[in-house]
């Protein structure tokens, strides 16, 4: 397996450390008046989400993390697994609750989501940065309403909770920035 | 890829008042602007400063000879003082390998002056003039390094040896690369950068960081007592080292006595060894006369003045762009 030096280390770069493929959040060159150079590396833990700061001496190397960042089509929900096909391959992955995590309640299917595998297995699930979904609960509208401060919940077809400006009425689709959580406008027609 | 400057226009016009300004404050002091070479036969013997070489070859040289892009104008500099110059300072680029992030170029620019006369003391008081008048700042604090040690990693460096310092460095759950060893010195530097230099200079007061371990001492004189303590100082402004300066050492065999010891350590950790620099030496032997000297990092005082976080805003080019 190859292996990255420390002048090789950049934001997005796979390694592993600790026996966990971890993706280096930034890498910052410190060096005291005299004395040895450090590389204090800033890396976010695929498995576990953590963000962990660790310092190396200059030169030294981490393995390379067999880790792809994959695009797939979420094709559907077996009650147990989610599944996802890459679309130039037909090729499909079953992937547990716990690796789709939150990614689950934007996903109704057909959505393009980028899948990171690692040794060859689903390890964490993105969804699209923006969808469009249906409103399946809210309040009544409020009519004449643009301010969109203030605002209330709705609850989405996939069952995610947003807030939305209390003139949107339900049935309407939106578009909505899965990671901020936030509702963005109505979906262009 | 992009071809155009990392900096701005406004910036570069900055750095410009700002090179004219400093000429300016010199020359009312009397201070004589002198160039020395950047490619030298010798580099610096520190085995953290990797040096830049590259070969002569023409008269002078059939067979070539190779040439140190200099980390700094020291050398050169101290025999100019030691020629009878008096006081001198120069603007230059310096170069040093490896050192590349958000406050390191390779190549950079370095403000180093020598002033006979001085002691470190008086030197420090020289060197605050010149960034309150390029910053605005109060007057600048000073600490010695152990008292700084004391109060952000809470051992005593003096007596601490590598076990006392891991233990803190634990405390603080702050974790050191893999395979550091039982030598101090490593242990002073990761502490130092990671604990306490952060927080030097942060309440908008640039301090002065005085009375060095003297394994710390670089090209300083060391003052006899218990401990002997290097007259060195740095100067810190928001956490980011401006300025390195010494008392300068004069004395030629104790020179050449760290010059060998720096040789040796270069050879245990299978880096290149370093010629020594007979001229130097040969000056020192002359006789340098009593004097201190700083280098202050242009760069860096440009990104203190404008606020900048990242050196590539300062210059047109960073090696990015190179």
């Amino acid at each position: 397996m190859a292996t990255f030096s420390t002048s090789e280390f950049r934001g997005g770069l796979k390694v592993m450390l600790d026996g966990d493929p971890c993706a280096i959040i930034e890498n910052e060159f410190v060096k005291p008046g005299k004395g040895q150079a450090f590389s204090r590396v800033k890396l976010r833990n695929l498995k576990t989400g953590r963000v962990l700061e660790r310092t190396f001496k200059s030169g030294e190397t981490l393995e390379a993390a067999d880790v792809v960042d994959t695009d797939m089509q979420y094709l559907y929900n077996d009650g147990e697994f989610f599944h996802f096909m890459v679309p130039e391959t037909f090729e499909q992955f079953a992937a547990m609750p716990a690796v789709v995590g939150d990614a689950a309640k934007w996903l109704k299917g057909q959505e393009m989501c980028v899948i990171t595998l690692y040794n060859g297995q689903p390890l964490a699930v993105a969804a699209p940065n923006f969808v469009e979904l249906a409103v399946a609960e809210t309040d009544p509208g409020v009519r004449g309403d643009t301010s969109g401060g203030g605002g209330k919940p709705a609850t989405l077809e996939t069952g995610a909770v947003v807030r939305v400006p209390l003139f949107i009425n339900v049935g309407e689709v939106l578009k909505v920035d899965t990671r901020t959580g936030e509702y963005v406008s109505r979906a262009k027609a | 890829m992009s071809w155009r400057p990392t900096a701005t226009f406004g910036m570069l016009r900055q750095r410009a008042r700002l090179l004219a300004e400093l000429r300016g404050f010199f020359a009312a002091r009397g201070v004589l602007e002198v160039e020395t070479p950047l490619l030298y036969g010798a580099g610096a013997s520190d085995p953290h400063l990797a040096s830049f070489v590259t070969d002569y070859l023409g008269p002078g040289a059939a067979s070539g000879r190779p040439l140190y892009l200099q980390t700094s104008p020291e050398f050169a500099m101290k025999r100019l003082v030691a020629a009878g110059s008096g006081a001198i300072y120069q603007i230059t680029k310096a170069f040093r390998n490896g050192e590349a992030g958000r406050r390191h170029n390779p190549e950079f620019t370095l403000l180093e002056w020598y002033r006979p006369g001085f002691d470190d003391a008086a030197l420090m008081q020289e060197v605050d003039a010149l960034v309150r008048q390029a910053l605005n700042t109060p007057p600048a604090a000073r600490a010695p390094y152990a008292d700084l040690f004391a109060r952000h990693v809470g051992v005593d460096v003096h007596s601490a040896d590598a076990r006392v310092l891991r233990d803190a460095a634990a405390a603080r759950g702050i974790v050191p690369p893999a395979g550091f060893g039982d030598a101090g010195e490593p242990w002073l530097d990761f502490l130092w950068s990671h604990a306490v230099e952060p927080h030097l200079g942060c309440d908008g007061r640039p301090l002065f960081v005085t009375d060095y371990p003297v394994t710390q001492a670089m090209l300083a004189r060391v003052r006899s007592g218990s401990p002997p303590l290097a007259a060195r100082f740095e100067l810190y402004l928001d956490g980011v080292e401006l300025a390195n300066g010494f008392h300068e050492l004069a004395d030629a065999g104790e020179q050449r006595r760290r010059f060998t010891a720096d040789n040796i350590q270069r050879c245990a950790a299978g880096l290149p060894l370093m010629p020594l620099d007979e001229f130097l030496l040969a000056a020192l032997t002359h006789g340098l006369p009593d004097c201190s000297g700083v280098a202050l990092g242009i760069d860096r005082l440009l990104m203190l003045q404008t606020g900048t976080e990242d050196i590539a805003g300062v210059l047109a080019f960073p090696l990015s762009h190179c």
